[in-house]
């Protein structure tokens, strides 16, 4: 997983990448936050690109890192969702919580 | 019914397994030819099920998850997972959507929606204190319409 922010437009991108699930969750969860509380972001983005498998394990650590965002009034991104990855989430009714884009969106 | 094939493992409930029984569902499966959405779902499936037994089923202590797969007549995929955890009080509450008994745990309470969306019939019985037994068919090639 890569982390990167952009103070300008005050994103915080996180790059995702394997399988999540319930075993891989914990140190997602533990990280992403610890990069969300440095920067107390406007906008988070998770990027699918490089994630394999999802699991609602994946929907747990999306609506954990919504509730701590939305005191802050930030905003949570998923981009480069595979159709799978879309199933799930639309299963889930995470669009009600998430903008969902297919691509990478292009971040400076 | 005629079984054609069958593949049957146990493992100890930790969470490292759960890649395990996903790889064993994709290994079983590739014969059979699926869709990659078919993969993608049951993939999906036995990781929610053997997740419930770790988290929900034994909680925390030790234990062995069950897993088997069947490769039935007409391309039906039947799938168990099986725990000797602490069971299901009330199956239907924990059935319902969001509804979790590990809140604080992050689970989104989706594990047994998505088992349903994504076979064509889940059953569960589960005895308090014995265990719980979860059996899943789902038919390849069926024209699946909602993608």
């Amino acid at each position: 997983m890569q982390i990167h922010y952009d103070t300008e437009t005050a994103r915080l991108h996180v790059q995702l990448s394997g399988e999540i699930d319930h075993h891989s969750s914990n140190a997602l969860r533990a990280q992403i936050d610890a990069a969300i509380y440095a920067h107390l972001p406007q906008t988070l983005e998770l990027d699918f690109g490089s994630v394999t498998f999802m699991d609602s394990s994946g929907i747990g650590l999306i609506m954990g890192r919504y509730k701590i965002l939305q005191p802050l009034g930030g905003e949570i991104v998923l981009t480069a969702t595979s159709p799978h990855i879309r199933r799930v989430l639309r299963l889930a009714g995470m669009e009600r919580l998430a903008s969902i884009t297919t691509e990478a969106e292009v971040t400076s | 019914m005629k079984i054609l094939n069958e593949f049957r493992c146990s493992f100890p409930a930790c969470s490292a397994n759960e890649a395990l029984a996903r790889a064993a569902v994709s290994a079983f499966l590739i014969p059979a030819d699926p869709t990659a959405q078919e993969l993608a779902d049951l993939r999906t499936v036995i990781s929610e099920a053997v997740t419930n037994a770790i988290v929900h089923g034994y909680r925390g202590t030790e234990g062995e998850v069950s897993i088997c797969l069947r490769m039935l007549p007409e391309r039906v995929i039947y799938i168990r997972v099986s725990d000797k955890g602490c069971g299901i009080p009330d199956v239907a509450k924990a059935m319902e959507p969001l509804y979790t008994s590990a809140p604080e745990e992050e689970r989104a309470g989706l594990g047994f929606a998505i088992m349903q969306t994504f076979t064509d019939s889940l059953h569960v019985r589960s005895i308090p204190g014995h265990g719980t037994v979860l059996t899943m068919r789902r038919r390849l090639g069926k024209n699946d319409a909602e993608s």
